[in-house]
C-alpha cells in the first residue's frame, strides 16, 4: 500500500523533470558547454601576442634578440616602432600587447659596461596575460643573456628547475572540472528542488498532498530521489567529458569520489529544502538559490579566486560554504589522487553540514505544515 | 439523498487561535452522513480556518471534533484515507495530462492498478471528457478543469468530500453542472461539505450554517432559515446575520 503510493509520487516527479525538456535541455547541456569551453578557450598560455619593437640601438645584439624572440611561437612581430612616442598609439590601437624598447648603443654597453638596458612594457589592462607575457620574454632574454657569458669566467650561479606536480602542462581544465562539477550539482540539487516544492506550494498542489494519506516525509523523499539521479547522471556525464576530451586524470580512488558527490548532493538538497520552506513562490526560490548560493559558491568557494589570496573576513566566511570542502576534496582526489586518509576531515566537515541543514529542513517543513 | 440518523462529523467547542486573533471561536455542529452541508460566510470569517482544521492541515487549538468516524486529535492517518479535499485553488498539475493526474490521485490514495484503470475509465467518460485524455490540464478550460479536480478528489471514494469554493470564477453553466456531480456523488452516499459565499448555491444544499467573526451564528435547512430570519432569499438571511458587525472583512 504505502509502497504504491511513493513510487506513483515518485513517477510524477520524473514526469514534471522530462516533460519540461527546456530545463533538461540546460541542465546537460550548460556543463557540456562549461567543460568545452573551460577546456578550450580559457588557458593560461600564451600564442602568437602581437609584440612591437623600438629599436634604437640597430646592432648586432638587437637583432639577436628581436630574432630569438620572434622566432619563438609564443610572439609574433606586429610593427617596427620609430619613435617612442608611438609607443603610446601602438598599444591603444588594442592590437599590441608588447612593447620592447632596446636602448641606443646597446652592443656597445654591453661589451664595454658589461651592462645593457632593454626595456619591456606590458599592456596591463589585462594584468594576468600581461605579467605572463613579460615573464615569456624575460625567460629568452636570460637564455640569451647565458649564452653571451658563455666562455668567460661565470659568476656564481643558481640553477633552479621546476616541475610542476600533477598538471606538469599547467592545463587551466583540471582546475575547473571539480568547480563546473560543484556548480553543477548546486544548481540542480539545490534549485532545483526549491523550485520545484516552491511551484507546489504556489499551485496548492502542496495542500492536496498534505491532505492525501502521503506522510511529510514520503512527500521530502519523493522530491529529492529525483534530483538526487538527475545530478548524478549529469555527474557522470562532466566527468566522462572531461576524462575522455581533456584527459583529466582521476588518479584517486572512483568510488571514494562517487562517495563524496553523494554526500555534497546530500547537502545541496537540503539546502534546497529548506529554501522552499522559506520562499513563498517559485520566483523568490529561485532568487534566493541564486543569490544565498550560487554566488557565494562561485565567489568564496576557490572555485574561480583562490581562498588563500582573500581579505581574512572573507576567508573565514568561506568556511561555511560547502562547496569550498566539496571541491578542495575533488581536487585532492582526482589530481593528487589522495584516499581517505587525506579527506577524512573535509568529509566530516561536509557530513556535518548536512545534517544541520537536513534538521533544519525537515523541522521548518513540518512547522510550516502544521 | 436518504439521511440516516448517523452523524459522519461532529464538532464540539472547536477553538482556532492565532497568536491573539481568534480565527474560529468555539464552534458545534453536526454532519449527518450523505448530506450536502453549506458552509457559509463572509471572507475572513473563518471558514477556511475550519475546514483546514477537520482535513487535518492545521491543529485546533482547543475541542473535539470527530471526523468520518476517527478522532481528530489521534488518528488523523486513518481520517486522511476516508476524506477527500477540493481547494479553492483546485489542485491539479498543469503539465501533466487529464489522464496522468488521475492515476496520480489514484495512486497516493493507495488505489490498486487494475481498480484505478477502470475508476479513471468510468471517471473520464462520467465526465465527458473523452477528447481530453492526453492533453495537458494547463490546455483544458477552467470549467472541466474545476469539474475534474471535484471527481479526482473522490477517486478513492471517500466518504466525505470537502471543497473550499469550488465553484469561484467559473459560469453559471459549469457552476450547475458542477452542483450536479456533487448531487451525484451525494446520493450515492458521499458526504459533502462545501463552502461558498454564492447565496444561491446555498439553496442547493441540505442544511447551511453561517459563520459570522468565527462562530456559527445560524445552522438549519434553507426553508427553515428563512422563515426564522423572515427572509424570502438566503441572500437576505446573509445580510442580516453578516451586517451587524463591522469587522466581517479581514
Amino acid at each position: 500500500m504505502n509502497r504504491r503510493r511513493f513510487f506513483g509520487f515518485l513517477q510524477k516527479e520524473f514526469r514534471h523533470i522530462f516533460r519540461d525538456r527546456r530545463t533538461m535541455l540546460i541542465l546537460f547541456g550548460m556543463p557540456v558547454v562549461q567543460i568545452l569551453l573551460f577546456g578550450f578557450a580559457i588557458t593560461n598560455e600564451i600564442k602568437n601576442v602581437n609584440v612591437a619593437v623600438l629599436d634604437l640601438a640597430h646592432d648586432d645584439v638587437s637583432r639577436d634578440i628581436t630574432n630569438r624572440i620572434l622566432s619563438s611561437e609564443y610572439f609574433h612581430l606586429y610593427q617596427n616602432l620609430r619613435s617612442e612616442k608611438e609607443i603610446e598609439t601602438a598599444f591603444k590601437s588594442g592590437k599590441v600587447k608588447e612593447v620592447i624598447v632596446f636602448e641606443n648603443n646597446l652592443a656597445k654597453n654591453i661589451y664595454s659596461k658589461n651592462t645593457g638596458n632593454i626595456q619591456l612594457i606590458g599592456d596591463a589592462t589585462d594584468p594576468n596575460t600581461a605579467n605572463t607575457i613579460v615573464a615569456y620574454t624575460r625567460a629568452i632574454l636570460l637564455n640569451y643573456q647565458q649564452e653571451l657569458n658563455k666562455g668567460s669566467k661565470p659568476p656564481a650561479i643558481i640553477q633552479t628547475e621546476v616541475r610542476m606536480w600533477f598538471n606538469e602542462e599547467l592545463k587551466g581544465v583540471y582546475l575547473f572540472v571539480p568547480g563546473v562539477m560543484t556548480i553543477i550539482m548546486m544548481l540542480v540539487s539545490a534549485m532545483m528542488t526549491s523550485i520545484s516544492l516552491a511551484r507546489e506550494k504556489e499551485t496548492g498542489t502542496l495542500e492536496a498532498l498534505m491532505v492525501s494519506p502521503l506522510k511529510s516525509w514520503q512527500v521530502i523523499l519523493g522530491k529529492v530521489i529525483p534530483y538526487l539521479v538527475l545530478s548524478f547522471c549529469i555527474t557522470l556525464v562532466t566527468l566522462g567529458l572531461s576524462m575522455f576530451v581533456f584527459h583529466v586524470p582521476i588518479r584517486g580512488n572512483i568510488f571514494l569520489l562517487l562517495g563524496e558527490v553523494l554526500l555534497f548532493v546530500i547537502t545541496a538538497l537540503s539546502f534546497g529544502i529548506l529554501i522552499s520552506s522559506i520562499a513563498p513562490n517559485q520566483m523568490a526560490a529561485m532568487l534566493i538559490s541564486m543569490m544565498g548560493l550560487m554566488l557565494p559558491t562561485i565567489i568564496l568557494s576557490g572555485y574561480i579566486f583562490p581562498i588563500d589570496n582573500m581579505p581574512v573576513p572573507l576567508q573565514v566566511l568561506s568556511n561555511i560554504i560547502p562547496a569550498r570542502w566539496f571541491i578542495s576534496m575533488l581536487r585532492d582526489i582526482m589530481l593528487k589522487g589522495a584516499g581517505w586518509s587525506v579527506v577524512w576531515k573535509d568529509t566530516c566537515v561536509l557530513a556535518f553540514m548536512a545534517v544541520v541543514f537536513l534538521f533544519l529542513a525537515s523541522r521548518r517543513f513540518k512547522m510550516k505544515l502544521s | 439523498m436518504k439521511l440516516t440518523g448517523e452523524n459522519i462529523i461532529e464538532v464540539e467547542n472547536l477553538v482556532k487561535r492565532f497568536g491573539s486573533f481568534t480565527a474560529v471561536d468555539n464552534i458545534s455542529f453536526q454532519v449527518k452522513k450523505g448530506e450536502v452541508f453549506g458552509f457559509l460566510g463572509a471572507n475572513g470569517a473563518g471558514k477556511t480556518t475550519a475546514i483546514k482544521m477537520l482535513i487535518g492541515l492545521w491543529s485546533p487549538t482547543a475541542g473535539k471534533a470527530n471526523v468520518a468516524g476517527f478522532n481528530l486529535f489521534t488518528e488523523a492517518n486513518q481520517i486522511r484515507k476516508n476524506i477527500g479535499y477540493m481547494a479553492q485553488r483546485f489542485s491539479l498539475y498543469e503539465d501533466l495530462t487529464v489522464i496522468e493526474n488521475i492515476q496520480f490521485y489514484g495512486g497516493i490514495y493507495g488505489l490498486r492498478k487494475n481498480i484505478l484503470k477502470e475508476r479513471a475509465e468510468e471517471l473520464i467518460s462520467e465526465l465527458g471528457m473523452e477528447s481530453f485524455r492526453k492533453e495537458l490540464i494547463k490546455n483544458i478550460p477552467l470549467g472541466w478543469k474545476q469539474k475534474l479536480a471535484l471527481s479526482v478528489a473522490m477517486i478513492h471514494k471517500p466518504k466525505i468530500v470537502f471543497l473550499d469554493e469550488p465553484t469561484s470564477g467559473v459560469d453559471p453553466i459549469t457552476r450547475r453542472q458542477f452542483w450536479d456531480l456533487i448531487y451525484n456523488a451525494a446520493e450515492k452516499g458521499t458526504t459533502v461539505f462545501v463552502t461558498t459565499h454564492y447565496m444561491d448555491e446555498s439553496e442547493y444544499c441540505d442544511r447551511v450554517s453561517i459563520m459570522v467573526d468565527g462562530r456559527i451564528e445560524a445552522l438549519d435547512t434553507p426553508t427553515q432559515l428563512k422563515k426564522q430570519f423572515n427572509a424570502v432569499s438566503m441572500d437576505e438571511v446573509f445580510l442580516r446575520l453578516a451586517r451587524p458587525t463591522q469587522k466581517q472583512v479581514l
